[in-house]
């Protein structure tokens, strides 16, 4: 559970976006794309869920990103290489399915570009044709444009601001690029509202997408059941029948209500805390 | 002549709610030697056939009466390795106790009048612990060259494990969570089960020579396959129920709305009462209501009310159960201390519908009421909801305490290991062995829910099937040498 190596990604008006590698031998031999672990930074920390990212087999490493957003990812952007993790567990939740679907889209937003990378490599061995569509707020937060280009047959980048690339939502370049052709998946992860987003432009266009939900976890196991979301009518846990679930089915505005349950103790504790 | 049982003290109602210590404070030594003197030590003590795992409940409380504390407690330890859990969490009313000669046949737990069996078992157990008795590993260590993996460090996964290594057999428990313990950590409150006797009672494994590896999930990290073919020579799957059933009404996904999984595993395991000290969150409402009639339902409330008071809040708490008292399944002494603590009840009532407000937390439960109806698979008599009996009460926070289901993390991910409809791993009833030859299960994932002391019982059970497999092992390889 050592970091082998931290790197700051990105960074912008307050914004910070940290890679970390971690030592975890078995974890680096099991993990398939779309998987995630659960860690703890101390024995006082909570159990936070981040997608892998990457593995090294021959280091037995596994990387992470993450923004440092709330308290225990600021606490977890304080940590240097060298030191140790108090927990780490997984690899937890399905596995991507793998296979050539033909023409797919994936779609990253801010962070969550980190969580499509290793899905989007994925398809392109199994040799899918991938458009890869990303946005951030500013050109100084996109990550790893080029790790997903070399990946990738066509990228397309919006930012809020301008900055860089289109000016706009990722949803609108997805809107467009779907008008002009037929594709067979769409594979969206990013802000919920994004994803409620891109669920929507490609109904329009009835394209299977696939949404990686970030619900609020606790032990991330299966046992709490708080991670719960509305699929097609049915509750199921994100952390065991997830992450990925079909974008159409999700109960979105459910999903956004409860993502905010904590929204008043995180403020506090972040106000408390040294950071 | 048969004297009043001994009471045991307790720590005031007003006193105790307020914080997660310990309330039930055991018997001192005078006590102890007043309730086993109860004991009338008769012929054929009906009391072990009542205990899951056979203690010699006689012996021990005769060598109490003896001031042979040292004695009782290994009487204890050669059927029970964790006495100080089992004298506080075992509900002792519904086995030994109900079967003690004192109580009336017929009656569904234990009269007053029965011999305190459980306090005495906690007095040995907490003997053991301050004198530092400690249960040596079986002379001969035959088994020695033999390695079992246990998956699970909860109630069946750590009975099994204290089995299995005093034969000198060499044990690794792999647990999901950092910590071990299961249900034990996660579920049962620090007022009932206090971390230090815990922990103490699980590091008595690790002096046995069992090494037990955190955040490690078999099935995930390592399959079962991979364990045997790594020169395991038998698993042992202990993986309990841990999956929350919810009451699929409206609503039921509003915020504030918790399995009681989730409220107790926030509390317990993550230490929520101490935020921002710890860092994971918890909200409470000021009026809280807990769905559902059991021990889970008995700690969510106290748990709840305690943090109500800590947080200085005025607010109440209430249980919410279909049928009435008499049906309720949790132990009488939850129930009662969850009165005495101020924990309110309603019964009779079915919950319908959650409505919240415009930002999703939840504000008000519309309920029925109901009458009982015949008796059901259970014997206990079936709630019927009467139509038309609707009525709301204020609910800002609800915890939702119905059961649990198993855990299928590993099941999943094992085709090959047979399920029944319940998702409940089949086994063999006699040696609890699974449909993967050397796999065995026992606890909760076996039988559903069940009490801690059941899932040790089946533990053993198990236990006994693989020293069984690996004496006869041995009798193979020492033929073929």
């Amino acid at each position: 559970m050592k970091i082998l190596k931290k790197l700051t990604l990105a960074e912008a008006a307050g914004v910070k976006i940290t890679k970390i590698e971690v030592l975890s031998p078995d974890i680096a031999k099991k993990t398939k794309p779309g998987q995630f672990i659960a860690l703890m930074v101390s024995d006082k920390g909570e159990r936070t869920p981040l997608t892998i990212v990457d593995t090294d087999k021959d280091i037995g490493s596994i990387t992470l990103i993450f923004q440092q957003l709330g308290f225990t990812t600021k606490l977890l952007g304080e940590m240097s290489a060298g030191d140790s993790l108090y927990a780490l567990v997984g690899p937890l939740g399905h596995a991507t399915e793998i296979k050539n679907y033909g023409k797919v889209i994936l779609v990253g937003g801010g962070v969550g570009i980190a969580e499509i990378y290793p899905v989007a490599k994925a398809l392109k061995a199994a040799g899918n044709h991938i458009t890869v569509i990303l946005g951030a707020r500013t050109k100084n937060l996109l990550i790893l444009e080029n790790a997903l280009k070399a990946v990738s047959d066509d990228l397309l980048v919006a930012t809020d601001d301008g900055s860089y690339g289109r000016k706009g939502f990722t949803t609108d370049i997805l809107d467009e690029v779907l008008q002009k052709q037929k594709y067979d998946l769409v594979y969206s992860v990013g802000p919920i509202p994004m994803m409620k987003r891109s669920a929507s432009v490609t109904a329009k266009y009835k394209v299977k997408t696939i949404v990686s939900l970030n619900a609020v976890m606790l032990d991330a196991t299966g046992m709490c059941g708080c991670c719960r979301v509305t699929i097609g009518g049915k509750i199921l846990f994100s952390c065991v029948d997830g992450p990925e679930f079909d974008a159409h089915q999700v109960d979105w505005d459910e999903l956004i209500n409860r993502s905010k349950i904590y929204e008043d103790k995180e403020k506090h504790i972040c106000k408390l805390g040294k950071l | 002549m048969k004297k009043d049982p001994v009471k045991v003290r307790e720590r005031k109602a007003n006193e105790r709610s307020v914080s997660f210590d310990e309330v039930v404070l055991g018997y001192t030594e005078k006590e102890a030697l007043e309730e086993a003197a109860r004991c009338i030590q008769c012929k054929n003590p009906t009391c072990i056939e009542g205990c899951p795992v056979n203690i010699d409940i006689k012996k021990f409380i005769y060598q109490i009466t003896q001031k042979d504390y040292t004695g009782a407690y290994f009487t204890i330890r050669e059927k029970n390795d964790f006495p100080s859990i089992c004298g506080r969490v075992c509900p002792a009313e519904y086995q030994c106790e109900k079967t003690c000669v004192f109580t009336k046949k017929g009656s569904s737990f234990a009269s007053e009048q029965a011999i305190n069996i459980h306090l005495l078992e906690r007095f040995a157990g907490d003997y053991g612990k301050e004198n530092d008795l400690e249960v040596g590993l079986k002379k001969g260590g035959e088994l020695s060259r033999y390695k079992v993996a246990i998956v699970g460090s909860g109630p069946a996964g750590v009975a099994c494990a204290g089995e299995l290594a005093r034969e000198g057999i060499k044990v690794t428990v792999f647990e999901a969570l950092h910590v071990s313990g299961g249900v034990l950590r996660y579920g049962i409150p620090p007022f009932r089960l206090p971390r230090d006797i815990l922990d103490f009672e699980l590091d008595s494994l690790k002096k046995l020579g069992v090494e037990i590896v955190p955040n490690y999930i078999i099935g995930k990290a390592k399959g079962l396959d991979e364990l045997l073919t790594e020169g395991y020579d038998a698993v042992f799957l202990g993986l309990g129920a841990g999956v929350p059933t919810f009451l699929g009404i409206k609503g039921e996904n509003l915020c504030n709305v918790y399995s009681a999984n989730e409220f107790l595993t926030r509390i317990n395991l993550m230490s929520a009462f101490k935020f921002p000290e710890f860092h994971t969150p918890v909200n409470i409402g000021k009026s809280v209501v807990v769905i559902g009639g059991g021990n889970t339902a008995m700690d969510a409330a106290r748990a709840a009310l305690r943090m109500q008071k800590i947080m200085g809040m005025t607010g109440d708490t209430t249980i919410l159960y279909r049928r009435t008292e008499a049906e309720m399944p949790a132990r009488r002494i939850e129930i009662e201390h969850a009165k005495e603590e101020g924990v309110k009840f309603g019964f009779l009532s079915s919950p319908e519908e959650f409505t919240g407000d415009d930002k999703s937390f939840v504000r008000k439960l519309r309920c029925l009421k109901c009458k009982l109806g015949e008796p059901d698979s259970s014997g206990r008599r079936r709630p019927i909801a009467i139509p038309g009996s609707d009525y709301e009460i204020n609910c800002d926070m609800a915890v939702i305490a119905i059961g649990l289901m198993a855990n299928q993390v590993l099941t999943r991910a094992t085709p090959a290991l047979a399920i029944d409809k319940y998702s409940d791993v089949i086994v063999d009833k006699e040696t609890m062995g699974t449909s993967i030859k050397k796999v065995y299960a026992g606890g909760d994932i076996v039988g559903g829910e069940g009490t801690v002391i059941e899932a040790m019982g089946m533990a053993k059970k198990a236990s006994r099937a693989i020293i069984k497999y690996l004496y006869k092992q041995t009798t193979i390889n020492k033929n073929d040498e």
